[in-house]
């Protein structure tokens, strides 16, 4: 198990191999699809973001969000389907610098170049786990484009105490993921061929 | 008609927070035979999870899902007034629970905030002889549903280079299901449940499919030869390696159900649902 505490240092993060169970440390930040896309063709400039996310995590998450007068709470915070951000995360991870991507199920072969190429790892936490993973929020400290993108699709700057995940990309061109994809497409064609 | 409103309220609440006991059930066996150190890890947070939700009334997943409606109603009642009922329970259920807003105008790209939306929750209304309403709701999680598949038998699937041609016979029905589910890979939150239609016209295996969900993990086909084709797909499903989470293993999935339709001589559709771990079907009976 490694603590990670963000910004994540770069020598840290190139230790960081497929395998490993993380828990990280500090403030990080939400976004889905349309949050992406804001970023990288939305907004002229990284200024209009009241936060600054370089060094940091990425998390794809919407999360249940209760609001009582001006403060709001987490509720649920499990990760999204992080495949829909493919086509746009290697700029963004250029653009601000990101150490680490989370969310769920792995991204596609441009984006684990892109995390060789600018160190950054991805990291997958547990799927659907929203309750267990929203108890390691210790609170919101900002959210931005609430208004206009609503509670599941803003920006959320969440807080965070020892949240689990496991690193499934790695800086060195490793993914679990394409393994896994390439295992079970072996096992298929066997169980086709012994059947004929 | 306040009665049902709260009552369905109530089944927002009871879906949303704790999922049924088969699948809860299927979901701690898997727990017991799981070898893999990575899916045991994860099916330990699953299953906290579960709990958790539960004793604090929270929603087991941030993604409450698209609901959808299977409705039962004495012969008399109005139809759109259920639907009415429906709309403001779906509303106060959100404020009240909370769950979180999924319903996202597709035009201006507004969330109107409540679940609801046009055709949002998507309820199906049928007429019964009984006395009492049958009410169904499945709060169907995306990142499952956008894992689901459609084929038109004959196809050619390929995988590493190699061609495989899917006829139209139950063999081809077995490899279109493997093949939706090494598309989906860990990205719909396996173990999965696979609801499977055969048959039809295009918008009726949609609708049975996803219909297969609302099924017990443990049912028995009333059709042998379903019954029998859904024990050997679920047994080479787990033995593709793809496991909880997509971390290895062979938990890929809890239960495969199967229904077959009539078809045209000229279609033959395979439909295939998917359905996460965290399964969340309810009923009331009113």
């Amino acid at each position: 198990m490694v603590r990670l505490t963000t910004p994540i240092p770069v020598d840290t993060l190139l230790s960081l191999r497929v395998g490993q169970q993380v828990l990280i440390n500090g403030v990080i930040y939400t976004a889905r699809d349309r949050l992406h896309r804001f970023m990288l063709h939305g907004m002229s400039e990284k200024g209009e973001m009241p936060f600054n996310i370089e060094g940091g995590v990425l998390y794809h998450c919407g999360p249940v969000v209760k609001q009582t007068g001006d403060s709001f709470t987490v509720v649920a915070a499990g990760p999204t389907t992080s495949s829909r951000m493919d086509i746009y995360e290697p700029e963004t991870i250029r653009r601000h610098g990101l150490r680490a991507i989370m969310g769920k199920g792995g991204m596609g072969d441009n984006t684990l170049k892109a995390m060789r190429e600018n160190r950054c790892v991805y990291l997958n936490t547990i799927n659907g786990a929203a309750v267990y993973l929203a108890e390691r929020v210790k609170g919101i400290v900002g959210v931005w484009k609430l208004e206009e993108f609503g509670d599941a699709e803003a920006m959320w700057a969440l807080d965070v105490e020892d949240f689990p995940a496991i690193v499934t990309m790695d800086a060195h061109g490793d993914s679990l993921h394409s393994q896994i994809r390439d295992l079970s497409e072996k096992v298929l064609i066997g169980m086709i061929q012994n059947q004929q | 008609m306040l009665k049902l409103r709260d009552g369905i309220v109530e089944l927002y609440k009871k879906a949303a927070t704790s999922i049924p006991n088969d699948v809860e059930e299927a979901l701690k066996q898997a727990f017991g035979r799981e070898e893999d150190p990575l899916a045991k890890g994860a099916l330990e947070v699953i299953l906290k999870n579960i709990s958790l939700a539960r004793t604090t009334s929270r929603p087991l997943c941030q993604d409450t899902g698209f609901p959808v409606f299977y409705v039962n109603a004495p012969r008399g009642l109005s139809h759109s007034l259920i639907r009415e009922v429906i709309y403001d329970a779906t509303k106060i259920a959100t404020k009240k629970i909370p769950l979180r807003s999924n319903a996202v105008d597709t035009i201006t790209e507004k969330n109107t905030g409540d679940n609801t939306g046009k055709f949002m929750p998507f309820i199906h209304l049928d007429e019964t002889q009984e006395e009492h309403f049958n009410v169904e709701l499945l709060l169907k999680g995306s990142g499952s549903e956008n894992v689901g598949q459609t084929y038109k038998l004959p196809t050619r699937l390929n995988y590493q280079g190699k061609e495989i041609l899917a006829e139209r016979d139950l063999e081809g029905v077995r490899l279109c299901i493997l093949d939706a589910v090494i598309q989906a890979q860990g990205r719909g939150c396996p173990p999965y449940v696979i609801g499977v239609a055969i048959g039809g016209s295009r918008d009726q295996v949609a609708f049975l499919s996803k219909r297969q969900l609302m099924r017990r993990l443990n049912d028995t086909n009333p059709e042998p030869i379903l019954a029998g084709l859904e024990c050997k797909i679920l047994e080479d499903v787990n033995s593709l390696g793809i496991g909880v989470a997509g971390f290895g293993g062979n938990n890929t999935a809890l239960a495969v159900k199967i229904f077959a339709a009539a078809r045209h001589p000229a279609s033959y559709f395979v439909d295939v649902s998917i359905g996460c771990w965290a399964l969340r079907r309810g009923r009331l009976i009113w």
